[in-house]
Parts: C-alpha cells; structure tokens; sequence
C-alpha cells in the first residue's frame, strides 16, 4: 500500500544537509515563505506609493497651478543638493524594482499553486471564508497592470491623451492633461474600475502582509483587518473623486 | 430517540487505483437513522454492496472518535463536511435533511495522490514531520510534572497547536494545495516550549523548506483554519513566518561559523 512520493535522503533538522551555498537573498527567495516576504516587502513599498499618489494629487481642489507647482516640485526633489530629477528617479527606479519582484514572486507562486493540485476538485467548491478579494488577486492585480500602463500612455507620456487647442501634449500642464483625460466618459469609467479593483487588491494584500511577514500579535491583531479597509477605502475614496470631480464640473 | 432520514442522493468518487480514470457514481440511500455517523452511513452502504457483489467505497478511517486524523473526504465542497471543527468520522447524519444530495470526493493534491476511490497517500507529511517535527534530546524516563516551570499561556499555545491530528484537511481545503497550516502547528507546538528551543530554528529552516518540495504556497485565505477539525488558529502560519525569518539568519552565522 504504501507508495513512495519521492526517493530522497536522509532529512533531519539536525543532520546538516549538504546544500549548496548560494548568496543570502537569493536562498531566502527560493522557497515560497521567502518570496512571501518579497512580496510583502515589495507591496508595502507600493502601498506607500499609492498612497501619496493620492495625498499629492489632491492638489487638483486647489487649483491648475498648485497642482503644476507639485509636479514641478517632484522633479526638483532636494535640489540643488542632488541634481533635478536625480531623486525621482531614483524613486522611479525602486518602483520598477519593486513591481518587477512582486510579479515575479506572484508568477512563481502560483505556478508553485498550480503545480500542487494539478487535478482540480471535480465537484463545486464551498468555500467558508475565503472572500471575493483573497480569491481575485491575481485578476484585480492584472487589471491594475493594465491599467497603469494606460495611465502611464495617458498622463506621462501623452499617446493616449487628447491635445489641446495648440495641437501638442505638455506633460507639465498636468491640471489640463488631468481634465482633457476625463472629458471623455469611456476613460473616466474604466479609471473608476481600475481603482476599484486596486482597491480590493489592497484590501486583501495589506491585511495578508502582516501574516507573510509574520506580524502577529494578540495586542493588535483585531487591528489588521481594520487597517486593511481603511486603508483601501482611503486610497480609492480619494483617486475615484478626480474623474468624479472633472465630470461633474467641480475641476476643470 | 431515532429518526430517519430518507432518499438520501450519494455521489462518490469511484477510481480503481493511483493511474486509473475517476468517475462519480450515484448511488441511493432509501433510509438512514439521524444518529448514524457518516461513515456509519458509508459502511452500511458498503454492506449492500459486498452483497450484491459490488466493490465497495475505499475510504480512510480509524479511531472514529476524532482523534487519529486518518479520515478525510471532501463533502459537499467542505474538507470533513459541514459540521465546524469536526473530522468526518464526528460527524452525523442529523446534520443532513432527507431528500439531500451529498457529494464526496477525496482530498485532491499533487502530494496526496489517491490511492484508491477516496483514499488518498498523506505520507507527504511524514517527511515534513522526519524533517524536523520532534526533539533529539534524550529525555530519560518520565520527569516529575512542572519540573520545568511553563507559562500557562504558553502550555496553553503550545497544546493548541498540538492538537493537530495531521489529517490534511488544511491542504484539501486550500485553494493553493499549501501545507502551512500543518507544517506551522507542528513547529509552533515545538518552537514555543522550552524543550523545543534547542532546535529552534534548525528545525523550522528544515521544514518549511520540506513542505516547499510538495505544496503550494500560502495567499492567506484562511480556508485552512476553517476546514480544521481542531480550529487551529492561522496564527500559528505567522509565528512560523517569523522563525524562518530568524532562522535564515541565525543559521547563516553558525554555518559560517561552522565553515
């Protein structure tokens, strides 16, 4: 009756395993628990972009110039003691690093799932707790991607933009990029979905990051989902209101 | 007092052996008594069939009292059924209604693979226990109780998380096919008793890297937790999480001091 899984050698936690020495992180990345981290990591240095994405663009209710003055002022982060736009980049830079390892870790990983049950429940699942966020992940993070290579065409470089009166793209007129963007109903309603869909994303991933990261503590932990829906609702509360604002006239 | 229930709908996972096709079959159970157990139920279903010369359901089971984890089946999308923190051979009929269709099949992982209709091969979780899941030091013969003094918090803990019967249920319940609910009570019940500290970290670095060789990986679902007949806490992932951390540095300096 009993079968053999695999044939392999002698494991004990005791026994030292002759395993091959490999650099620090790259061992910590190579089992599902470490890449976990990597993408808790990687996920709070996003959440944290997201965040003051919003905060910074609420800058938008106080007019065409604030808002323009704030772009200005990101390029020219501590100018002159660094050279302009040296400090942005450097931002923009730990942003790519960061979206390229969670997806990294997200692809393995579920490639990891997938490999672990390759013959699915034959009858209907039940599930008891899991919710529409924890089971969505990847579709919502998908969409997110796609979503920001839009917005990325839209508003930093202009290919999906409509020109103004003078017939060219400014990327430093952002007040004016913003309200031309929104003008046009299709695009304001797909922005709504995609920050919905962020939305829900975060929501799941930021109370998930205290448990991959092995935060657990009774003092707090009734916290963690709260933190996590207040967190997310901050977050699209805030981004959904600009195209809500440009249509109904509010900015624009 | 007795009541029955009637035309109860079974529809079984039949499959020959290991490399053979699986099919549902139906079959109809005109009467069952409340007080039946379900796998009193599977039983006397087994009964008819050996009489009418039929192959009979192979399923796993043991003690019947909850305590061995050797039952499993997935009832109705449920790992143990719809009963909370409950193994399959715990729960009863009364909790079904007559005229109801039950669906069982086995666990379904690429590390658990079916032995035959509903049994399926949990040894997977032998070689994560062989990996790390006990303590090397000699004990001598049985020590006085409370010899070394343990806060009963922490006893409180540790047995919560050693009540882990090792049934699988976590995994057949895990939309990822992970172990981490399984592999995590076995290091915490260790890992939080002062007998355990020795081994601390060798052996969660030892096991966690085990249980990858097998299963999936955790996305914090929390199906595990609900499917467990003991209601083993998702804490207990946590403090796992956080001992490999620990122990991925703590052991990179003893190897290299070791070098």
């Amino acid at each position: 009756m009993a079968q053999v899984l695999n044939s392999r050698g002698p494991v004990t936690g005791t026994a030292t395993r002759a395993k091959k020495r490999r650099p620090f992180l790259l061992d910590l990345y190579s089992t599902a628990v470490g890449k976990k981290y990597v993408m808790a990591i990687t996920g709070i240095g996003m959440m944290g972009f997201v965040l003051f994405h919003m905060i910074g663009n609420l800058k938008m209710y106080q007019g065409a110039d604030d808002l323009n003055k704030y772009a200005e002022f990101l390029k020219k982060l501590l100018y002159p003691l660094a050279p302009k736009e040296a400090v942005l980049w450097i931002l923009r830079g730990g942003l790519i690093t960061m979206l390229v390892l969670h997806l990294h870790a997200a692809l393995t990983l579920t490639r990891l799932n997938r490999h672990a049950r390759p013959v699915k429940y034959q009858s209907a699942r039940d599930y008891q707790v899991a919710s529409f966020a924890s089971r969505s992940m990847r579709l919502s993070g998908l969409v997110v991607i796609a979503f920001l290579v839009w917005h990325l065409l839209d508003l930093t470089f202009g290919a999906v933009n409509t020109v103004g009166a003078d017939g060219e793209f400014v990327r430093a007129e952002v007040y004016d990029n913003v309200v031309r963007s929104f003008d046009r109903p299709v695009v304001a309603v797909f922005y709504i979905i995609a920050n919905v869909l962020l939305g829900i994303h975060l929501f799941h991933g930021s109370w998930s990051i205290f448990q991959s990261l092995g935060w657990n503590n009774p003092r707090f932990n009734k916290w963690r989902r709260a933190f996590a829906g207040g967190f997310a609702t901050v977050v699209v509360v805030g981004n959904i209101s600009f195209p809500v604002a440009v249509m109904a006239g509010i900015v624009g | 007092m007795s009541n029955h229930l009637n035309d109860i709908t079974l529809k079984i996972w039949r499959q020959a052996g290991p490399n053979e096709r699986g099919r549902f079959e139906t079959y109809l159970i005109d009467q069952i008594s409340d007080e039946a157990s379900f796998l009193e139920m599977l039983d006397i279903l087994n009964e008819r069939l050996i009489t009418e010369g039929r192959e009979p359901v192979t399923f796993d089971h043991d003690c019947r009292e909850g305590i061995c984890g050797t039952c499993s089946l997935m009832i109705n999308g449920q790992a143990h059924g719809p009963q909370k923190s409950t193994a399959t051979c715990q729960l009863h009929m009364r909790k079904f209604q007559s005229g109801d269709q039950i669906v069982i099949e086995p666990w379904r992982a690429s590390a658990f693979p079916i032995i035959k209709d509903l049994m399926v091969n949990r040894s997977a979780f032998d070689r994560i226990i062989e990996a790390g899941g006990f303590i090397t030091a000699p004990t001598g013969g049985a020590p006085d109780a409370n010899l070394i003094p343990i806060p009963k918090p922490v006893s409180d803990a540790a047995m919560d998380s050693a009540e882990c019967i090792g049934c699988g249920a976590c995994v057949a319940a895990c939309p990822n096919g992970a172990a981490n609910l399984f592999t995590a009570a076995k290091i915490s019940h260790l890992n939080l008793l002062p007998q355990g500290q020795a081994e601390r970290y060798s052996r969660v670095e030892a096991m966690v890297e085990t249980m990858d060789d097998y299963f999936g990986s955790c996305t914090n679902h929390g199906e595990c937790e609900a499917a467990c007949p003991k209601s083993i806490s998702i804490d207990v992932i946590a403090l796992m999480n956080k001992d490999y951390r620990k122990a991925k540095f703590k052991n990179r300096k003893t190897s290299a001091r070791a070098d």
